[in-house]
């Protein structure tokens, strides 16, 4: 398949790590940002391709795994109301809440409905006058611009059954928050490919210049990642702190231009807490007071829960790399994807999900 | 705890029944040990065979059952008669049964059209009839409107197999072939981009076929099988995986060696699916001795069922619980294991 065979390429992946192996002399932590990434990094092996110096923290980057136990109660006590049609991305059904997921609620009978495009919960709601339809918009700037669209347009055609719950996430101010940490251990970061996508490069700039840090935008690829890692290693051993574009071939340096206006019209820059890391200033993004009439968490007065995260759960130090999921002591006894303590164990971009499902012989 | 049983049965989280409950996967794998298996058990049962193998008066019998659902009843490449049909063909086939007569249950939704059943029946007639069994008795239910899904399909099925013949689990050897008859990942996609409107050019049809031609052509021309086993719920990944826990080997398959369609790969890419775990309804595997590996192929790439036929890996050592592993193209050796429930798309 073009743009995927080229990028899977065992020759050329083999010349990459033999390039990364002589350039490198000293370890290094890199951070890749994105679930994505973790995913094929895990799936093909890469971090075992690498030489020992060079060790890959796991990101904050997978949308199902950072979104609130806050949201994912909001989501649940919406989700149980009878004339509530609630539509959701495949895999936030089996996130836990506190008492249950949304995959249990639909056994119990509520309507809950995978989608996979935004739009289609417009044309649900359209098909059902008479219940009160409701789309759960997560993730990052990636998938940001796509419940904008749903917003403005459930505006323009002034329905009325018809909302969202929305805790999407930006990418930037996590990056600061960890590199401020003072655990943090990342000297260099692939960046998330599909966010910078959408919202081109120009806010990695300063990161960058301020924490002299390498940024490598990096594709989800065998090659793209390597070819990442070894842009990232080449910057830290000379000493360079450049955003550099790996992943030329999706992202260009200014984004997707309407889709960045269209998110301005309809979203503001808030606040918000992420799953195991907390608050973060300025990470989230929420709809205007504009789209009041649109906003689930006002239609169904759930703004006032306000859930705690459980203690067990670690994901909070795996998502900052600071353990490996599998040096969790509940990795694989009490945390399994059947019965995951926390989000980092349910998504299949989750590191524990994908430590998981790949390793779990190795590792447990 | 390198020691942690990985197939013990865990108390189920779930106070209700979820879709994943019958997704292939661990859950379903989960309810089967820890709620029906302990129940019914018996030797036979506990083969854990596609089909159960009886001795009557001297004769082997082969003897399974199973249920249709599927949505929507009609897609490219097959309708629930037609799977119906072949899906129980197939479970006795894979135990080595020449198939003989088979039953069908129709359970009917209120106010579904009759010309829909009418096209349904006939479907079944005909791909019985090609593959020379005969559908011998039968029952019908009509429920209330709103209580089934237009109609739901039971089919069971007696066949009968060769004295000489003895496919299962317990005869997969280390140093076996694992012999894979076509392209994977073709039904599930198939049924899935017509049930969820998923509006991209393809020609993606199912794999829905009768196997059991095949599988006798396969004895008769004297192969040695030692096991088959078809591709169906949780697809190849998981068939693989419940073998390697009966047999307590390890199989590993090369991921190179995996044929995959072109579109399917696409769609597969699109909405975050592996392939190796999407259903399957005309691909099975075969474990065969190394030394017969070129004889089964020979036979298997004359037929129209088989042309893609190729060998995608080995039985590789005995193992405690059993395992399997995929040899990735990079070179690297990652363990597959079964998933929860169904794979659910992924947002980004």
């Amino acid at each position: 398949m073009k743009y995927l065979d080229e990028y899977r390429d065992p020759a050329t992946a083999k010349k990459l790590v033999v390039a990364i192996a002589s350039i490198t002399t000293k370890p290094w932590n890199i951070m890749e940002v994105c679930g994505g990434q973790t995913h094929s990094i895990i799936k093909y092996g890469i971090d075992q391709l690498l030489p020992e110096a060079i060790n890959l923290i796991h990101g904050p980057g997978c949308p199902v795994c950072v979104t609130p136990l806050e949201y994912i109660d909001k989501a649940l006590a919406i989700a149980q109301l009878p004339e509530v049609i609630f539509c959701s991305f495949g895999d936030m059904l089996r996130v836990p809440g506190s008492h249950h997921d949304l995959l249990g609620l639909k056994a119990q009978g509520a309507d809950i409905r995978i989608v996979y495009s935004p739009m289609e919960s417009l044309t649900i709601a359209q098909q059902h006058p008479d219940k009160q339809v409701v789309f759960f918009g997560v993730g990052f700037e990636t998938t940001a611009p796509a419940t904008a669209l749903l917003a403005y347009q459930a505006k323009q055609l002034a329905l009325k059954n018809f909302s969202l719950l929305v805790c999407h996430v930006r990418v930037p101010p996590v990056m600061e928050a960890l590199l401020n940490s003072p655990n943090n251990q990342v000297q260099g970061f692939l960046g998330a490919g599909h966010v910078c996508s959408i919202m081109g490069y120009h806010e990695y700039l300063p990161l960058a210049a301020h924490f002299k840090m390498p940024i490598v935008i990096t594709g989800f690829e065998p090659v793209d990642i390597l070819q990442g890692i070894y842009l990232c290693i080449k910057q830290l051993e000379e000493g360079r702190c450049e955003v550099e574009n790996e992943y030329r071939r999706v992202v260009k340096e200014p984004g997707n231009l309407p889709a960045q206006q269209l998110m301005q019209s309809v979203f503001n820059i808030v606040d918000r807490p992420w799953r195991g890391l907390g608050n973060i200033a300025a990470s989230g993004l929420a709809l205007t007071a504009e789209y009041n009439d649109w906003n689930a968490e006002q239609r169904f007065s759930v703004a006032n829960i306000n859930t705690q995260e459980p203690a067990e759960c670690r994901s909070g130090e795996v998502l900052q790399g600071i353990i490996k999921p599998a040096q969790c002591p509940e990795f694989g006894t009490r945390c399994t994807p059947e019965h995951p303590l926390g989000a980092t164990m349910v998504s299949s971009e989750g590191a524990c999900a994908a430590y998981f499902r790949y390793r779990r012989y190795q590792h447990v | 705890m390198s020691d942690l049983e990985l197939n013990c049965p865990l108390p189920l989280q779930y106070e209700q029944i979820v879709m994943a409950h019958g997704g292939g996967g661990r859950l379903m794998q989960q309810l089967l040990d820890s709620i029906i298996q302990p129940v019914f058990s018996n030797p036979i049962l506990n083969q854990k065979h596609d089909s159960a193998v009886v001795n009557i008066n001297g004769s082997k019998i082969a003897l399974t059952t199973d249920s249709y659902v599927v949505k929507p009843l009609f897609f490219p490449g097959g309708d629930i008669g037609k799977l119906a049909v072949c899906g129980t063909l197939n479970d006795l086939a894979m135990s080595g049964a020449k198939p003989l007569y088979l039953t069908c249950s129709l359970i009917i939704e209120e106010g579904f059209a009759i010309a829909d059943l009418k096209r349904i029946v006939q479907s079944m007639q005909q791909t019985a009839a090609q593959a020379g069994v005969l559908i011998v008795t039968g029952d019908t239910k009509v429920v209330d409107n709103g209580k089934g899904d237009g109609v739901f399909i039971n089919t069971a099925g007696i066949g009968i197999i060769a004295d000489n013949v003895d496919v299962n689990p317990g005869n997969i050897q280390v140093g076996d072939s694992i012999i894979l008859n076509s392209d994977l990942a073709r039904h599930g996609i198939a049924v899935m981009l017509e049930r969820e409107g998923l509006n991209f050019e393809h020609s993606i049809e199912s794999d829905c076929a009768d196997l059991s031609g095949l599988v006798q052509e396969l004895l008769q021309a004297g192969v040695e099988i030692h096991c088959l086993r078809d591709l169906t719920r949780g697809g190849l990944a998981s068939g693989l995986i419940e073998l390697a826990n009966t047999a307590r080997q390890h199989f590993e398959i090369n991921e190179a060696s995996l044929p995959v369609n072109q579109d399917v790969n696409s769609a597969c890419e699109i909405l975050g699916f592996d392939p190796v775990y999407i259903a399957n309804e005309g691909a099975f595997v075969i474990f065969v001795p190394e030394h017969e590996t070129e004889h089964c192929l020979s036979i298997l790439r004359q037929h129209p069922l088989g042309q893609q036929a190729c060998r995608i890996g080995h039985v590789k050592s005995i193992h405690a619980r059993g395992m399997l592993t995929l040899q990735t193209a990079m070179g690297v050796s990652r363990v597959l294991d079964l998933l929860s429930g169904e794979q659910l798309p992924r947002i980004c």
